[in-house]
Order: structure tokens, then C-alpha cells, then sequence
């Protein structure tokens, strides 16, 4: 009867690979593996999944207490579960099982277990990568590797006593011990953490101390299964602890035969061909001669991560950071993705969209069925909610139609159910356990991607309200603003105002936390105002046009602004010389009008932007002069062409000015009149494009008017029907006028 | 001593003597020192050695492992990383001797790389070794020591190349005398370069191809910043025997922090994105501008350094390129210098002179 127990360093290669060889040399007929015990049943699946995989524990029902226990190829639990069922050797896993686990609370005291001692020791020993002093060090000496961790590590606890949770899962992995032993196996081997050898080898103690420890640990019902895994995942956040940061690397070192640091490097050369760098084989070579002279000068025996990377980032990337980002990125971390069987048990992300069909009576059908949503409802509400998130994850359940014609409380959506959709769901597993979670995980994760556009991200946010993800909104609002200062096209960022104004608005009607939109509205419409006197300039007909559609769009959309203050201005007092307007204070509002106002004093403006801004100021009172301006525009010292694209940009969208202003008509009246035969037949399609837009009844009311003054003589009129008003019989008029234009007082 | 600067050599003699003492380590053929004592010239110790680079250790290692393995070094960085000075150690630490330098600009010729003409000895005795005059590189070769390259992207492009048998072959064929010069064990070349700046010749891909490149990054933390700017500042005043003036650490810490935060196209706090200038915001500029701060607070103000000092100099090192520069720097004033209630003097100050 033996027992050995083998200390290990969780997702070590080196340990991976030392387990292995032990097995296969002990060939023990039972194996202890740290891990929950729930997990024992699900072992025989091994073999049909592919790592890296996760075991996942969860509380059914409550899905936001779940936990994880990651596996990769080079983990050595893995091999030895894979060592297991290939050998047909019964495993127990032996730690604290996830009931109890998972019913501690949200506290992870592990009473002072270092995460990762081994790598504490090599750090010890001068070396960056624990991996290669594990090579090293422990690999040369003795005739097994874990005897001489059991003695280190029987040095480094010395003295040590465990407590609180750490306690109870040594007392755990013991009564499990003992458990094998009295059921008759001869040789059981022990894989755990090297931390706790010390606590497992050796005659063990009386069973009574630890059964006190366990006893009425708390308890709650916990389900397991396995799902896939990736490298980028194993690299930020690990159930064993610390996370480790070069999963690409390990699984290089465990699956290299033989002169890792030269397959590496040859593999890394691979990676920056395929982005059309050049790198000859001559690189390759240089890159291992300095790596290993770099170890030389450093006193290590062996080239680690650390020396391979610089040796990579001198010689192969030329000092370029970008191509040892990307080796970092498929290399060192890696992109690969884990895959799980068939019968594996359902993850609780299906299992919450299960839930969530049954409660909003939505049944996955694979036939086209067509709803229609009125989200004043608060079933129906979810019900979008719940088929936005699942857009938002991939699973294109429910796909929007158009049914824009009721308003905005309704939504039209196609339901069909494609078992694709269960397979995107597994994949999804890691992100979260319930569809929100792993909706609003999937936002930030999208957010955070470098290669997402302003109005990608834009419309990303659109999509967290819409799903009701107010948890995603501070990730995606920090990348949105990210990319807004960074957006040197100021159309691109006028483009995207608008949609955050709405947003902005949208969220606040649906009572959703949008703290953080309304400051990224100011900063956008900050950045606007600066950038905009610079991108008036120089602007062709077209530039021209398709400019001035985004100041109408940023105009209407900073009317659906709150008018509060900006904060406090600490240079009010001190306005600024040129372009004044931007640098003072005040509202969002007056903020841009201010712009508007300095823009349109401007002398090298298009005739276009010129004439609609002077509308725009005109029509928000802004404006006492703009007789003046016009008249300055139509004088004869401007070209006619400009002249004429002033007056498009000043009447578009309706001329009831020209019929109520005579002042304005008498102006535009003078100015063509005094046309020549020649500048006339130059202007008549501008001319006529402006008038043409125009309803047929103010064209009408513009002639009889001019009609009635005589040419040239329009300004001498008074305004005709305006004086026999009866005010005491239009009074009631005016007051409904007002209570519908929501200014009523009556 | 009555030079102005002296060699790298001269003046840190007493430690590279301490140094060469004590090294029992291997030396490579040629090397005065161990590569193990090289990076302890230039990192200093706690001890006796003075630290002659401020930064990371990982970088003087690569350099150093670099010449060991009988590679070219490729010093690459935006100006005022210390390219110059940390090649000038390099080479007095590895062979004793930092005057071997070419120094690249435009009109840098051939010559300069491999060798000219002694022309009244050439007519006068026909072609000789005697008549050739060699250049810094061939001299490096003949008795195995390190050449240094400076700004080597500033040369042209055809006398770049003339590098590549040098460092390829080891050997600089003098065809007019049917000879040639090989290189001497302990023959390396430190060329540096600047990626960023206007009118450099970029390196050709076979030139490129023969040097490993270490690119000397700007200083990591703020405080480290203001460490360098602060001492060389101080150094500076007194080599230029400017009047004294009260030179408060908040005024070098602001303006660092305006430089570090527009190089770096985001706020120390990380929390706000802003646009980076076209110009390169070195921590040498930024030592520039305070210099010249003090200048102004010294002979025209009430000697002490007040914003106002710094904000011209400030303002011109940003907007370098008129239009785009310009709203680059109102963007960053209005979005984030507004915000910090105790730069208040700072953002009044600027506006006046943008």
C-alpha cells in the first residue's frame, strides 16, 4: 500500500510533463486530483473534449455564483486525467467540493496560500520564468522532481498553520485520502498544488481533527459541467489562483520536443511572415545567438520567455512594437479555443435562457413565428430586452422588423429557433451564467476591441439600452470617449452626436443609469466646437453640402440637450482673443451657438454654410443684424454663384421668411433685379433648386407679394394682413397654440 | 581639465579602472570588460559606480549582450532619449574609447565610412597605404574597437550602404591597392537613429537587416521624469551661469506632465483619451522649455518661475504644424488643463499666448 503524493505547479508544463512520466512509472490504481469532487462523474467525457476546457460549478437558479477550474493541454491535472482514462484508473478529485465552495460567499480567503509558490521560489532563484527553473533546478536532481518540491516546499511551511477555508480543503483532500485507502486501493497517487504536499504526505492524522474542521461548513446545491475555454481567458483570470500570463508559451515548452527557444523563435518568424514582414532565416538565427548571449549576461543557464521576447523584439520585430505586440498576442497568449462533447450537461446560460423563455412565454420554435411588441408592457419589455441581449451574443433568435409606422413603443421581431443557437450559447458559457451577464461582458469585450469604430461604438451603446445593460455602459462609454478625442474627422464625431443626444434622451425616458452619457455627450460636443472652425474651410460644393447636413443634424440634436450650465469656468473672466465663442462657458447650447456665431462672422466661408448658419442664428434669436448680413451677402461686391448658394443655405427647408420679412424679400428682390442678363442665366439653377423646394402655396405667397409691392418697391411695404387682427378673437387661438407647443400657461 | 566635455573615457576613468579591477568574469576577444561589468558601468551600482543611464535595465542588457555576440547595435528613439549618450558609454566601457565617431548628416560622404586621400601624397607617390587617409570605421577595424554611428538615417542613402560589407564581411576591400583591411576581434558598430523625425533616409532593408535594434523608449513614470528634467535643468542653469532664480518642483512636474500627456495621448490618470502633436514632446524639449522659463523669470521677471514663463515655450514646442497642432493643443487645454482646479494660473496663462 503507498500513497505518493505529487506537488505540482498548476498549468506548469514542466509539472504537466513530470506527472505524466510519474504515472506512467507508479501505474497506480487509483488517482487524487485536486478539484471539486461533484466533478468525479464528468471525468469519463474527457476524452471527447478538446483543451482548453473549464469545469464549471454553478448554483442553479442563482447564476451569479458560479466558479471555474480551468484546463489546459500543458495542465497537469489534465494529463492526469487524461493519464486516467486512457489507463482505465478510477479518479477522485479531492478538494473542498463546490457546494461548499461556492455557498463561502464572494470572500476568497485562502489564509495565505501563495498563489503560486513555485513561481515564488524561482523568483527567489533570480529567474523570470518559473517554467525554466523548474527545467533547471528541479528537473536535474533526484530521481523524481516531486521530492525535491516536497522538500522545498516541507522547508517553506514550515511553522505554518493552516486556517480558515485553506484548513478545511487540506482536511477535505485528507478525508478523501482516507476514503480511497479504506476502500482497498494499493497505490494511489495524489496530484495537488505544491503548497499542500506537506500536508498530504506522510502518516496521516487521526481522522476526528479533520472531521471537526468540515462539519457545519455551509452548504447550497451546485451543478457542474464542462465548457470551452480560450487562451485569453486562461491568461487573465484563473480558478486556481493567479492567472498565468503566457498560456501560448507553456503550451509551447510541453509540446516542443526538443530546442524550445529555437522552435520558438523559427515559430515567431512564421507569425510576422504571414503578415508580410520580412524576416529571413538569418533573423532567426541572430535572434537565438542573442537570447543566448542575453542569458549569459543575466546568469542563467537557459534562454526563458523573457530573453526569447527581447531577443524577438531586437532582431526579428527591428524594435517594432506593433509586430511584438502581435507575437504577443498569437503567440505568447494565444488564440486558441476549446471545445466540449455533446452530452455535456447544459450550461446555465442555457439553462437562464431556458428560464427566461418559460417566464415571458416565448417558445423556441424552428418555424418562423412573428411578434409584435408594445413596450409600454412590461412582459413585452423583456421580452425585447431578452432577444436584444441575445443579438447582442450572437444568437440571432429573434431578428427586428420594420414596423417603425406605430412609434417608438413598438417593435416587430421574426423568431426562429437554429440549433446553431445552443452551440453559440456553450461558446458564450465563459462569458457569464446568465444571458445578461454574458450580454454585457460580450459589449465590454466588443468595446475594448482596437479596431472598433466611433460609429460602431456609437450604435454598441444603442444596443446596451436597448437590451438594458446599464453594467456594460461604463466599459463601452470609456471606449467611446477613447475613440471620440482621438477622431481627428470632425464629421465623423458630428455624425456620431446625434445618436448619443438620442440615446442620452432614450435612456432617461426608460429610467436607465446613462450617468456617464451625458458627460461623453459634452465632451463629444466639446470637441465639435473646436474642431469645427477648422473643417469649415476650404470646402468644395459637395464638402459643403454634406457638411452642413451634420450641423443640422448636431443643431437639432443640441436642442434635446438639458440646458444646465457646464461646470464652473475657471477663465470666464478672460475670454479669448480669436474664436472667442469656443472658450466660453455656459450650456451645451450656448456653447454651440457661440461656435456657430464665431464661425459665421468669418470671411472665407462656402456662400452655403454661410447663409444656413445666419438662418440657424437668425432663427434661435441669436441674431438682430441678419438684414445686414444678408444685404452684405447679396451686395455687389460677391460673385453671383456665392450669392446664390448663400440664399440656398439661408431659405432651405421653406421660405414663410421671405413671405413674412419684407425687408428680407425687398433684399433678394433688389438683388436679382440687378442682375445682369448673363449672371442670371449663371444662377438660375441655384435659384431654382432653392425656389423649387419650396411648398407651391409659399411660392404663391412669395409672388402675390411681390406682385402687390412692385419690383423693387417690396421693402417700402408693411406687412399687409398683420394690422386688422382681432387680438381679443385670436387670444383663444393663440393659447391652444401655445399648450400644444407645450408653453402654454392658460 | 580646461576642455569644455570631456570623453566619456577620461572622465569616468576612476571607475572603469575600479571596474576592469575587480572583473573576473570572461571578457570577449577585445573587450576591456566583461559584458556582466558593461552593464554595471552604465546602471551603476549602489556603491561607487554612478548610474550613467536612467531607465530600464532590460535595454542596456539587450545593447550589451547585442555587442557581445558580434552584432551591430541600433540605437533607434525619438530625440532626447539619450541615443548619444548611452553609445558613448558603451563604447569607452567595451573598448576604452569613445572617438571613433562619424558623425551622419546630409552631406556625410563616402569617405567618412571608409577611407579618403591623402591627394598631395597620392600625386606625389602614386597609390600607397601611406597616401590613404582611413576613416573612423576602418580604424575601428584595424585595431578591434567600436565605431560609432551618429544619426545614421541622416546620411545619405549610398553611404548608409557602404556599412553593409563592413558588418557583413568583417573586411573593407581597398580595390585601388589590391588590399583590403579585415577587422580585429572586438570590431563593432553603434550607430543611433531617430524614427521620428522630418528628412531622415530610412535605413535600407539589407542594412537594416545587419544590425539589431534596441529602441530607447521615453522615460516610463512621471517621477522619473521629473527626476531627469529636474537635475539636468539644475546642470544646465549653472554651466550657463544663469542668475539664480526659485525654481518650484510643481512648475517642472506641470510641464512634464503636459508633455508626458500629450505624447502620450492620454491624462496620467488615464481616464481621459487626448491627440498627440506632430511634434515629438522629447523630455530634452521639455528641458528646454524650463530652461528657457527660467531665463525669462530670471532677467525680466521677479526671479521665480511662474507659469507665464513657461507657457510661450510650452505652446511652441506643441504646435508645430500651424493648423492641425493647433487645435491638437485648444483641445487639450479646453478638455483637460480647464478641468484642474490648481492650474488655473497654467490655462489663463496659456490662452494669452495661444
Amino acid at each position: 500500500m503507498s500513497v505518493s503524493v505529487l506537488g505540482v505547479r498548476h498549468h506548469g508544463p514542466g509539472s504537466a510533463r513530470a506527472v505524466r512520466r510519474e504515472l506512467e512509472r507508479l501505474r497506480p490504481d487509483a488517482i487524487l486530483i485536486e478539484g471539486p469532487p461533484e466533478a468525479d462523474v464528468l471525468v469519463e467525457l474527457a476524452p471527447g473534449l478538446e483543451p482548453p476546457v473549464a469545469l464549471l460549478a454553478h448554483v442553479p437558479g442563482e447564476p451569479s455564483r458560479a466558479a471555474f477550474w480551468p484546463f489546459a493541454v500543458f495542465s497537469p491535472e489534465w494529463q492526469a486525467i487524461r493519464y486516467a482514462t486512457s489507463a482505465g484508473v478510477p479518479v477522485r478529485f479531492c478538494d473542498l467540493p463546490a457546494a461548499h465552495t461556492l455557498a463561502g460567499g464572494d470572500e476568497h480567503d485562502d489564509g495565505g496560500v501563495p498563489a503560486d509558490p513555485i513561481g515564488a521560489l524561482a523568483e527567489a532563484a533570480g529567474y523570470d520564468d518559473p517554467e525554466r527553473w523548474w527545467e533547471d533546478v528541479v528537473e536535474h536532481r533526484g530521481d523524481t522532481p516531486f521530492e525535491v518540491i516536497a522538500e522545498a516546499m516541507a522547508a517553506v511551511r514550515e511553522g505554518h498553520r493552516p486556517s480558515g477555508r485553506e484548513a478545511a480543503r487540506e482536511a477535505y483532500m485528507r478525508k478523501t485520502l482516507r476514503a480511497a485507502l479504506k476502500q482497498g486501493f494499493g497505490r494511489i497517487a495524489v496530484i495537488c498544488g505544491a503548497w499542500h504536499v506537506p500536508a498530504l504526505a506522510g502518516p496521516l492524522p487521526p481522522a476526528t481533527a479533520d472531521n471537526a474542521v468540515l462539519r457545519g461548513l455551509p452548504k447550497v446545491k451546485a451543478e457542474l459541467t464542462w465548457v470551452p475555454w480560450t487562451y485569453g481567458r486562461l491568461a487573465s483570470w484563473s480558478g486556481y489562483g493567479a492567472g498565468i500570463t503566457s498560456p501560448g508559451w507553456y503550451h509551447h515548452l510541453f509540446d516542443a520536443p526538443d530546442r524550445p527557444v529555437e522552435r520558438w523563435l523559427a515559430g515567431a518568424a512564421a507569425v510576422l511572415r504571414d503578415e508580410g514582414l520580412a524576416v529571413s532565416s538569418a533573423h532567426v538565427i541572430e535572434s537565438v545567438r542573442l537570447a543566448g548571449g542575453l542569458a549569459a549576461l543575466r546568469g542563467r543557464p537557459l534562454a526563458g520567455l523573457g530573453e526569447v521576447t527581447e531577443a524577438a523584439r531586437a532582431v526579428l520585430c527591428e524594435g517594432d512594437d506593433l509586430a511584438v505586440e502581435l507575437i504577443q498576442r498569437r503567440m505568447v497568449v494565444g488564440d486558441r479555443l476549446g471545445h466540449v462533447s455533446d452530452g455535456t450537461p447544459m450550461v446555465p446560460l442555457q439553462r437562464d435562457l431556458r428560464e427566461q423563455q418559460r417566464r415571458l412565454k416565448l417558445k423556441p420554435e424552428a418555424l418562423d413565428r412573428e411578434i409584435d411588441l408594445d413596450l409600454r408592457k412590461p412582459l413585452d419589455l423583456d421580452r425585447s430586452h431578452l432577444l436584444h441581449r441575445l443579438r447582442l451574443l450572437g444568437v440571432e433568435w429573434g431578428t427586428p422588423g420594420q414596423a417603425r409606422g406605430k412609434g417608438t413603443f413598438r417593435e416587430t421581431w421574426t423568431l426562429q429557433w437554429r440549433p446553431e443557437h445552443d452551440l453559440a450559447l456553450i461558446e458564450h458559457a465563459a462569458l457569464g451564467t446568465t444571458v445578461a451577464a454574458a450580454a454585457a461582458r460580450r459589449a465590454a469585450d466588443l468595446a475594448g476591441d482596437g479596431s472598433a469604430t466611433l460609429a460602431g461604438l456609437t450604435s454598441l451603446v444603442e444596443r446596451c439600452l436597448l437590451a438594458d445593460l446599464p453594467q456594460a455602459l461604463p466599459e463601452v462609454l470609456a471606449a467611446l470617449s477613447a475613440k471620440a478625442a482621438l477622431d481627428t474627422d470632425v464629421t465623423q464625431l458630428m455624425a456620431a452626436l446625434p445618436a448619443m443626444v438620442r440615446a442620452h434622451r432614450y435612456g432617461d425616458v426608460r429610467g436607465t443609469s446613462v450617468a456617464g452619457l451625458a458627460a461623453i455627450v459634452r465632451s463629444m460636443l466639446e470637441r465639435v466646437c473646436v474642431g469645427l472652425p477648422v473643417a469649415v474651410t476650404g470646402l468644395d460644393d459637395d464638402a459643403a453640402a454634406s457638411l452642413l447636413e451634420h450641423v443640422d443634424a448636431v443643431h437639432s440634436a443640441v436642442a434635446l440637450l438639458d440646458d444646465a450650465p457646464a461646470p464652473p469656468h475657471p477663465a470666464a473672466d478672460h475670454p479669448g482673443p480669436a474664436e472667442g465663442a469656443a472658450g466660453v462657458g455656459g450650456s451645451p447650447r450656448e456653447r454651440w451657438m457661440g461656435t456657430l456665431r464665431g464661425i459665421s462672422d468669418r470671411q472665407d466661408l462656402h456662400g452655403l454654410i454661410e447663409g444656413r448658419l445666419t438662418r440657424i442664428l437668425l432663427d434661435s434669436g441669436e441674431l438682430d443684424d441678419a438684414g445686414d448680413r444678408m444685404s452684405r451677402a447679396m451686395s455687389r461686391g460677391q460673385a453671383p454663384a456665392r450669392a446664390a448658394a448663400w440664399v440656398e443655405g439661408f431659405l432651405a427647408g421653406g421660405g414663410l421668411l421671405l413671405v413674412h420679412d419684407p425687408r428680407l424679400l425687398g433684399l433678394v428682390d433688389d438683388w436679382l433685379t440687378g442682375l445682369s442678363g448673363d449672371q442670371f442665366t449663371d444662377v438660375l439653377p441655384l435659384l431654382r433648386r432653392t425656389f423649387g423646394g419650396f411648398p407651391a402655396p409659399e411660392r404663391r405667397a412669395i409672388g402675390e407679394r411681390l406682385r402687390a409691392t412692385g419690383p423693387g418697391a417690396a421693402h417700402h411695404a408693411e406687412a399687409g394682413p398683420a394690422h386688422d387682427l382681432d387680438e381679443h378673437r385670436a387670444a383663444p387661438a393663440v393659447a391652444t397654440v401655445l399648450s400644444i407647443l407645450g408653453r402654454g400657461t392658460a | 581639465m580646461t576642455v569644455l566635455r570631456p570623453h566619456a573615457e577620461d572622465q569616468y576613468a576612476e571607475e572603469l579602472a575600479l571596474l576592469a579591477k575587480d572583473d573576473d568574469r570572461p571578457r570577449p576577444p577585445g573587450w576591456k570588460l566583461s559584458p556582466w561589468a558593461v552593464t554595471t558601468y552604465i546602471m551603476g551600482d549602489s556603491d561607487r559606480i554612478t548610474p550613467k543611464y536612467v531607465g530600464a535595465r532590460r535595454i542596456v542588457e539587450v545593447a550589451v549582450a547585442t555587442l557581445a555576440t558580434d552584432r551591430a547595435l541600433l540605437l533607434l528613439g525619438v530625440p532626447g532619449t539619450a541615443k548619444t549618450w548611452l553609445s558613448e558609454h558603451l563604447a569607452a566601457a567595451v573598448s576604452g574609447d569613445s572617438t571613433l565617431l562619424v558623425q551622419g548628416t546630409a552631406g556625410t560622404a563616402e569617405e567618412a565610412v571608409r577611407y579618403g586621400w591623402n591627394y598631395a601624397r597620392l600625386l606625389a607617390e602614386g597609390p600607397s597605404i601611406e597616401a590613404l587617409t582611413p576613416s573612423p570605421v576602418m580604424r575601428a577595424m584595424a585595431e578591434g574597437r567600436v565605431a560609432r554611428v551618429e544619426e545614421l538615417t541622416r546620411m545619405p542613402s549610398d553611404v548608409q550602404d557602404a556599412l553593409i560589407t563592413v558588418l557583413s564581411e568583417k573586411t573593407l576591400p581597398i580595390p585601388e591597392l589590391n588590399r583590403e583591411v579585415q577587422a580585429e576581434r572586438g570590431f563593432n558598430v553603434i550607430a543611433t537613429a531617430n524614427d521620428r523625425d522630418r528628412g531622415v533616409n530610412e535605413l535600407s532593408s539589407a542594412l537594416r537587416r545587419r544590425f539589431n535594434t534596441v529602441v530607447l523608449p521615453v522615460p516610463a513614470t512621471a517621477e522619473e521624469e521629473v527626476d531627469i528634467v529636474s537635475r539636468r535643468v539644475t546642470q544646465l542653469g549653472r554651466s550657463l551661469e544663469l542668475p539664480e532664480t526659485t525654481t518650484g518642483l510643481e512648475e517642472i512636474r506641470r510641464v512634464v506632465t503636459v508633455f508626458r500627456e500629450l505624447r502620450a495621448g492620454v491624462t496620467e490618470d488615464g481616464r481621459t483619451k487626448v491627440k498627440s502633436p506632430s511634434g515629438t514632446l522629447s523630455t530634452a524639449e521639455a528641458i528646454s522649455v524650463l530652461t528657457n522659463g527660467i531665463a525669462l523669470a530670471a532677467h525680466f521677471g521677479d526671479g521665480v518661475l511662474r507659469p507665464s514663463d513657461v507657457a510661450a515655450g510650452i505652446v511652441g514646442a506643441v504646435v508645430q504644424e500651424p493648423v492641425s497642432d493647433r487645435v491638437v493643443w485648444r483641445e487639450y487645454l479646453e478638455t483637460v488643463v480647464r478641468e484642474r482646479s490648481d492650474w488655473r494660473d497654467f490655462y489663463r496663462a496659456c490662452r494669452e499666448v495661444s
